[in-house]
């Protein structure tokens, strides 16, 4: 077989040569990292037909956004525990018990709000380094920290609660949870769309300004020192269709009311954890740790301080999951955060994540959830029965899943 | 390369053969592992196999006992005289072909009863019979000269008599032909005899063994024949019983004699000592009280490439790897000098940082994330020299790793291909491009042509010298000796945990060496 080579490679040296196997399995790789976008365009698709377009209403895509908020902000620290190889199974506790400690803290002590939400954020860290110190420096499985800091959490939820739920919420943070950014520029009219709100708008443009500008220069840039990109239409392809949706959401969020605040701290994590686990030192030890641990650790990583991290980062977001739930509530309740885990599990692995680690992107983990989101949204319009629900979103976890194995197991066929 | 010894009586099939493997080859990706090898054994006799690391004896067994089904090798294998076509290794052992690996296969928390019916269970009327497990396993135990409870769990007794319930085991399943693959490597003197003990009295029941063993001494005193195996190939098959075989004899057919253009020439420019390790002793992780590496010394210099030689088991990737941050072992202590003063390694990142380098015998496990590209394993053991304030320069990274492909002729399409997909030569010079990256000027380098193809070995030949010109000291650790002749200007040889000598490369032939790697304590 012939190697092929760039046209700016040099030819080899005096060595013998030795034949390099052609790229293999270029297609599989691909269906996998891009089936999951491909799944949720369908999905929306066959739900705005079930629903007669009511899926897409400015209302409803305003719905999903909140009500599915706090699960999206757990899948962007559950996918980096995955990547690394681990799990974690009590965010759902600890989501509850932050709740608590905030409530407890703004309604029974009247703390000031920004102090209150800081000083949960704390516990939340301090709850993720005990989970972190027992996993990375004293070895044990994730998983049965994790399952016992699910039972002790919850415990310590309903001790602080005294069994019952805590509220009403401050203004601001019942805002922050469930509010909108208010419209500075007033309204403009959209012809046959009717009235949208300016501010949105210009966020939106600047959005997808934003997207492409990038975008633009990173392939500039990558041009500049000869790699390969790919082909200028495709590119233009690419844009154009994440321009086209973000436009979407947002003339559709304009027309409702505004840009619900939750979105507005989800575009910011997403975008920040994006750069983390892209461009960061740190984030990068974690791809390395999962995809081969005795190789990470013999390359010099600090294989237990990059894990004992990753589970204070997940402490910190369940407790900003937890402010935000509570905040929508208006109450801490003892119950609050129940399953929330498995939520969070469920969109990392159908967002791409491998069972064995060190596969897994924020964006990917982000559209998993919104996957399920738009599925529980969609069969609720229609009136379909919660069992349902359950059924279709276990087997479409189960099918996300398989397709993984399955790439893989072609691409270990064709080495 | 010899031709093969085959008479025309044996190929009719009217020997007292009990077992004839014929032509067989075996493939994996990049590597012939086994070439038109042939193996004859008679009825009732202890046939040794012995060759070199990677010489292709365990694989032979793999073939023969079905862990490598039918169609996934060349060859034709008869039993008794009727062709054999095992699908697994249950089948191979319905025809009372039993084979014990190296690693004990027994389950630590199962009884030792239990694990000799492990699969074959003793059971009426689909529940186990445990009086009947128990009873038939104190007779076997018995027949084996084990005195142990048969309820007491296997992780309980120590190795040598986990090796004696491996044995019970394979007597339950009415073994006909034992295949021992190094059996005594992990065993003490006291139980290395009891072993070669039962084997004989099995060979007075009838039973055929055939062991593989690196132990010479051993393989004198037990075989009656003996298969040399070297390069994947059948060398010769010596008969015991007759003349005088001496262990001289033995090493020349393992080594060869023959040391062909394989080896780029190199002139070494040897400077100041880079390193040197004193009283350096390590002990197993696993059993706290054995030593591993025992008092080892060794020193290396600028420009300088030097051979470590040993056979399995000699402790040589321990010596590297418990060097190289205390990555192995627990009980280490000594002292390693570099230019001159002493340092510390407590850690992988200390030994890098005092410009160490390790690059594993084994790729897969410890050298590369595979299913990531080779970019960002090139970076992955120096990722701050592109970094700054913890942001990695994806570009320059690119421009590095793109770099290293082009000097170290890594045969990928980008260096954006994944390196689980490169052939073993290719994912090797990812892993030296990698440590070459982290501006290391002492570099260990175990087993650095594990299977890798005859070309790709040459350009790693090279890449060494290479880094020796440029004045790193270097440390090979190799099974192949013909590897240690052709490619290092001193070696020292290991055996059980100890430097048994060091010779020059004037000195130094593969007689010598073997001498000093199969030399037992004194």
């Amino acid at each position: 077989m012939k190697v092929p080579t760039r046209e700016t490679a040099p030819s080899s040296g005096g060595l013998p040569a030795v034949p390099a196997k052609a790229p293999a399995g270029r297609f599989s790789v691909n269906l996998r990292q891009s089936g999951i976008y491909i799944a949720f365009a369908l999905i929306i698709v066959l739900f705005s037909i079930l629903t007669d377009g009511e899926l897409l209403s400015p209302q409803n895509i305003s719905n999903i956004m909140v009500q599915n908020s706090y699960v999206l902000i757990l899948a962007i620290g559950m996918i980096l525990i995955i990547i690394a190889g681990h799990i974690d199974l009590s965010v759902g506790s600890v989501v509850g018990l932050t709740g608590a400690i905030a409530a407890v803290l703004m309604v029974d002590m009247d703390v000031a709000w920004p102090l209150a939400i800081l000083v949960t954020l704390v516990a939340g860290a301090l709850i993720g380094a005990w989970q972190g110190y027992w996993i990375a420096y004293f070895g044990i499985p994730a998983f049965i920290v994790t399952l016992a800091g699910m039972l002790v959490f919850r415990a310590l939820t309903l001790t602080v609660l005294g069994n019952q739920g805590i509220g009403p919420f401050p203004d601001e943070v019942r805002t922050l949870a469930n509010g909108f950014v208010p419209g500075f520029l007033g309204n403009i009219g959209l012809g046959p769309l009717g009235g949208a709100d300016l501010l949105t708008l210009l966020v939106g443009l600047a959005a997808v300004a934003g997207i492409a500008g990038t975008q633009w220069r990173a392939r500039q840039a990558r041009l500049g020192y000869r790699q390969q990109v790919d082909a200028l239409p495709l590119f233009l392809l690419r844009i154009g269709a994440a321009a086209a949706v973000v436009m979407v959401v947002i003339v559709q969020l304009a027309r409702f009311k505004n840009l619900p605040w939750v979105l507005v701290l989800l575009a910011i994590l997403v975008l920040g954890y994006t750069l983390l686990t892209n461009r960061a030192v740190f984030g990068r030890h974690i791809y390395a740790i999962g995809g081969n641990l005795n190789a990470a650790s013999l390359s010099g990583i600090k294989v237990k301080s990059v894990t004992f991290w990753i589970f204070v980062n997940m402490g910190v977001l369940a407790a900003l999951a937890g402010i935000i739930f509570a905040g929508r509530l208006n109450q801490a309740g003892p119950t609050a955060g129940n399953g929330f885990e498995l939520d969070a599990i469920a969109a990392a692995f159908i967002g791409g994540a491998a069972v064995q680690g060190g596969v897994g992107k924020v964006v990917g983990a982000l559209t998993g959830g919104l996957i399920m989101a738009v599925i529980n949204n969609g069969m609720s319009l229609i009136g379909a029965p919660s069992e349902r629900v359950m059924l279709f979103k276990g087997l479409v976890l189960l099918a996300a899943v398989a397709l993984d194995v399955w790439t893989k197991r072609r691409a270990g066929s064709a080495r | 390369m010899a031709g093969l010894p085959e008479d025309a009586e044996e190929a009719d099939g009217l020997t007292d053969d009990i077992l004839r493997m014929r032509g067989i080859t075996k493939t994996f990706p990049g590597v012939k592992a086994l070439q038109d090898v042939n193996l004859a054994v008679r009825r009732g006799e202890i046939h040794a196999i012995c060759g070199e690391n990677g010489a292709g004896k365990s694989t032979l067994m793999k073939v023969l006992s079905g862990v490598y089904p039918h169609g996934s090798y060349d060859g034709e294998i008869f039993f008794d005289g009727e062709p054999c076509r095992f699908s697994d290794i249950r089948d191979s052992e319905r025809h009372g072909i039993v084979i014990i690996h190296q690693e004990l296969a027994l389950s630590p928390y199962l009884s030792i009863a239990e694990n000799i019916f492990l699969g074959n269970e003793r059971t009426s009327r689909g529940l186990i019979d445990w009086n009947r497990t128990n009873a038939e396993a104190a007779e076997l135990l018995e027949r084996v000269g084990l005195r142990e409870n048969p309820v007491t769990r296997a992780m309980d007794v120590g190795v040598g008599k986990q090796q004696l319930v491996e044995i019970a085991k394979a007597l339950s399943k009415q073994v006909r032909l034992l295949i021992l693959d190094e059996p005594t490597a992990s065993l003490n003197d006291e139980d290395s005899a009891h072993l070669l003990d039962l084997l004989r009295g099995l060979r007075e029941e009838g039973i055929t063994s055939v062991i593989i063993s690196h132990k010479l001494n051993e393989i004198q005193a037990i075989a009656d024949s003996t298969t040399i195996l070297r390069d994947g190939r059948t060398i010769e098959t010596l008969d015991m019983s007759g003349e005088e075989v001496t262990e001289e004899r033995i090493i020349a057919g393992m080594v060869g004699r023959d040391l062909e253009h394989r080896f780029p020439p190199h002139e070494p420019k040897i400077g100041e000592e880079a390193l040197r390790i004193e009283d350096w002793t390590v002990h197993s992780p696993s059993q706290h009280d054995r030593v591993v590496v025992s008092g080892a010394n060794l020193t290396l210099r600028r420009g300088e490439i030097v051979g470590l030689a040993g056979l399995m088991g000699a402790g040589r990737t321990e010596l590297a790897m418990s060097v190289f941050g205390r990555s192995y072992g627990v009980g280490i202590s000594g002292r390693v000098y570099k230019n001159g003063g002493e340092i510390q390694l407590r850690t992988v990142g200390e030994a890098i940082g005092h410009g160490l380098a390790y690059a594993t015998e084994d790729r897969k496990r410890y050298g590369l994330n595979l299913i990531d590209d080779i970019k960002r394993n090139v970076s992955a053991a120096a990722l701050g020299k592109l970094a700054r304030r913890g942001w990695v320069d994806d570009n320059k990274e690119y421009q590095v790793a793109d770099g290293f492909r082009e000097s170290m002729n890594i045969k990928a399409p980008s260096v954006l291909s994944v390196t689980g997909k490169l052939s073993g030569g290719n994912q090797q010079k990812v892993v030296l491009s990698k440590w070459i990256f982290t501006d290391a000027d002492v570099l260990i380098l175990d087993e650095p042509t594990r299977g890798i193809d005859v070309g790709a070995k040459y350009e790693i030949y090279s890449i060494i010298n290479r880094l020796a010109d440029q004045g790193k000291a270097i440390l090979v650790i190799s099974s192949e000796l013909p590897e240690l002749l052709g490619v290092c200007d001193r070696v020292y040889a290991m055996s059980a945990g100890r430097i048994t000598g060091e010779v020059s490369r004037a000195e130094a032939t593969p007689e010598r060496l073997m001498q000093l790697m199969t030399k037992e304590k004194e």
